[in-house]
């Protein structure tokens, strides 16, 4: 049903509401709604403008030089792409498997980013949405009004994210833009200090961890009306899962299931990804929508992330997060979740997952050990993929005999999110717009609906109910009649 | 070495021969410096090392002491002015230090580092240089020379090759290759010359090593460059 409000039949003499916050490191992102005189909704898109100037920027360059420098990219999630790229560039040198120190060590830094990047999310950019109300008085809104009101639980995500970033920092040498993969292998161990350093607070870790998927458990048991249906839509869902079956955030096959959890297909090698997706270009925005080439635009596009990770694998590994994941998949009954802010849980029960994995693998002596590096037959074309923190990423790389990049092809998280995005705006559109004044308190719903899936803009996002909001009555021949503007504070005002 | 000269007040003791920078080096003393290297007859290009002697500004890589000369070096006046000179190398070139492998190695980044230069300030150029990889073992990247001449002198005169020279002048000035095809896979240049390890930032790069390094084990890394022995580049 939300689909036909991608494009209005009638966009003239409509009034267009834009959320239109300011760019951010991996992009830009606005919200455009077109409404009638009634307020009823005709049509609403999320625009993401991407960045891809990347895979032009890196041809020409050695392929040694990838693994860090694509982590320009992102400032939000730089160690899953400095993951993704050197597990493709793995190929080029020939280390189809690498040492077991290098693929713990990698593990664990990826684990780390897990960790931070999720406690980020629902810490500081969910919780005050879900923990005030989602039009509760937005100077409380924020961060800083969950410090106040809940100071453990603000304290926690601050701590818990802190540990993450420590993980990354022994693993890649710095938080941000290390250096711990390369082609190959990785550059260092951990030495006994760095692993005892961790081991001292990763029982704790875990604990929090464990907490906070409780916390957000609670949420959709008290108000499972609200939690069910809030922008729901079905979706198609895909990610990488283990060689068993089970969650692997860093290394598997793909696997994709249908709206009601039948399996599409599953076992495909990553290598083949451009057999199984292909982009599809719209004239209306710049980021493209991926599909399943199997099914067509229409039926073909799909979900990652969080909520199709846990309903995607068949077990978890670890014992604290299968629980989690049982009780969820018990939540949901026989049909998958697909209430977006079943993402939040999803990604507190990954959390968890990630800490307990931590704490495995700092209990192996293989992330001390110091064969680092494997490699074999050199080779000309590398896939790369990833379960980053916000979904599958995808790298690729053709490199030529004197070593330079010649083909870069990447799809990211949030592009393979794109269309399930827009659905979940347009569902929220209609539960809630439709019909209404446009407020403040209203327009955070959409912008709530966004964040569940913490879309690489997350940031840009979670702002946005700060930015300035303009609201257009356009007539027939698309001229301005008049405008309403929301300041900073959130007091809307009209000119005509 | 019976003559001294003083160095910021320090007594510097020096023999016939010797100039300001070598005798300071001797002494334990840092005098920032890119185109000088112990090893090799001074160029005098890059300004860097500039001191006061007796009052008057002078390349300290070229000039020779006196008995009893003042000599300053760590004044605010001489490092604003040396911070300038990096500024201009760093937008002439293409620096990206947060993914150049030879970050943590530099001595462009360590000496900007240690003058505490905060951003390039001035426009970027952003000049169009393809890298040379043609060479099966070593890959020329021309975004980070800063035509200090070190690689021309060590393939000149230590290797007997003339593999690299600067061409142009002024602003257009640039280094070469000594080929036909202007390529390094068609000279005589191996990875066993000298010229293959002097290079003071990163253009002349070992293929395949990447960021081998883990951070926290680079040069300057452990020290800021005005503590690291000489020599500094180490073989790669
Ligand atoms: S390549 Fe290196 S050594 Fe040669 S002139 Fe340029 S900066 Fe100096
Ligand atoms: S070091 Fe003296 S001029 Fe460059």
């Amino acid at each position: 049903m939300s689909a036909s409000l991608e494009t209005a039949v009638h966009p003239e003499n409509l009034r267009r509401v834009v959320i239109d916050p300011v760019s951010r490191v991996e992009g830009h992102g606005k919200v455009t709604i077109l409404l009638d005189d009634k307020n009823k909704v005709h049509q609403v898109r999320l625009h993401i403008v991407e960045f891809r100037g990347f895979e032009k920027f890196i041809q020409g360059r050695p392929y040694w030089e990838v693994p860090v420098m694509v982590q320009r990219l992102c400032g939000i999630c730089p160690v899953s792409h400095h993951l993704a790229a050197s597990k493709a560039l793995d190929h080029i040198v020939g280390a189809i498997h690498l040492t077991p120190t290098a693929e713990k060590m990698r593990r664990l830094m990826h684990y780390g980013q897990i960790l931070q990047s999720h406690a980020l999310h629902f810490f500081h950019l969910s919780s005050p949405d879900l923990l005030f109300g989602f039009d509760s008085d937005m100077s409380k809104r924020n961060i800083i009004g969950v410090a106040e009101k809940h100071p453990d639980t603000a304290k926690r995500g601050i701590l818990l994210r802190k540990f993450g970033q420590e993980v990354i920092r022994h693993t890649a040498g710095k938080r941000i833009h290390g250096t711990g993969a390369v082609p190959g292998g990785v550059n260092k161990s951990l030495s006994i200090a760095e692993r005892d350093e961790l081991l001292n607070d990763i029982y704790q870790i875990v604990s929090w961890s464990r907490d906070a998927v409780h916390l957000v458990k609670d949420m959709h048991h008290q108000n499972p009306e609200l939690y069910n249906s809030f922008g729901s839509f079905r979706a198609n869902y895909m990610s990488i899962v283990g060689l068993d079956g089970g969650m692997d955030l860093y290394h598997g096959q793909l696997r994709g299931r249908d709206e009601s959890g039948n399996i599409i297909f599953d076992g495909v090698d990553y290598q083949n990804y451009s057999q199984l997706i292909a982009e599809e270009v719209k004239n209306w925005s710049y980021m493209k929508f991926p599909y399943l080439k199997s099914l067509g635009t229409e039926k073909g596009w799909y979900r990652v992330g969080p909520l199709s990770r846990v309903q995607n694998c068949d077990f978890i590994s670890t014992p604290l997060a299968e629980v989690e994941r049982r009780d969820f998949a018990a939540f949901s009954g026989v049909m998958p979740m697909h209430a977006p802010l079943g993402y939040h849980w999803a990604r507190m029960i990954e959390m968890l997952h990630a800490a307990e994995m931590i704490k495995e693998l700092l209990h192996d002596d293989d992330i001390m050990g110091d064969d680092l590096m494997a490699k074999g037959e050199r080779g000309n074309e590398g896939v790369g993929v990833i379960e980053a923190p916000r979904g599958t990423l995808i790298h690729h790389y053709r490199v030529d005999e004197n070593d330079l990049v010649t083909m870069c092809n990447l799809i990211v998280s949030t592009t393979h999110n794109n269309q399930a995005m827009n659905e979940a705006v347009r569902r929220v559109a209609q539960q809630y717009l439709q019909g209404h004044e446009v407020t403040e308190g209203l327009l955070n719903h959409i912008e709530v609906a966004i964040r569940a899936f913490d879309p690489c803009l997350s940031c840009a996002t979670h702002a946005l109910g700060k930015m300035p909001l303009q609201v257009e009555l356009l007539n027939g021949a698309g001229e301005q009649l008049s405008t309403m503007s929301r300041s900073n504070n959130g007091s809307i005002c009209a000119e005509v | 070495m019976d003559n001294t000269f003083t160095l910021d007040g320090k007594s510097i003791p020096y023999s016939e021969g010797q100039t300001i920078i070598q005798a300071a080096i001797a002494a334990g003393e840092y005098i920032p410096h890119l185109c000088f290297n112990p090893e090799f007859k001074p160029h005098g290009s890059c300004k860097l090392c500039t001191v006061k002697a007796n009052g008057r500004q002078t390349a300290s890589c070229t000039q020779q002491p006196q008995p009893g000369m003042v000599v300053e070096s760590d004044t605010k006046e001489l490092n604003d002015e040396r911070r300038v000179l990096l500024q201009m190398l760093f937008v002439e070139g293409n620096h990206f230090c947060p993914s150049c492998e030879k970050s943590g190695n530099c001595q462009l980044q360590a000496t900007a580092y240690e003058l505490e230069m905060m951003s390039p300030h001035f426009d970027q150029f952003f000049p169009d240089r393809p890298v040379d990889a043609t060479h099966s073992e070593y890959l020329l990247d021309f975004n980070r020379c800063i035509l200090c001449s070190l690689c021309v002198r060590a393939s000149r005169d230590v290797d007997g090759k003339n593999v690299f020279a600067l061409s142009g002048r002024g602003i257009k000035s640039h280094l070469i290759v000594n080929a036909k095809s202007g390529n390094l896979v068609d000279t005589d240049f191996s990875g066993d010359d000298k010229a293959a390890h002097v290079c003071p930032v990163g253009v002349i790069i070992k293929k395949r090593v990447g960021f081998a390094i883990p951070i926290g084990r680079r040069t300057f890394d452990e020290h800021p460059i005005s503590a690291t022995p000489h020599p500094i580049v180490k073989g790669a």
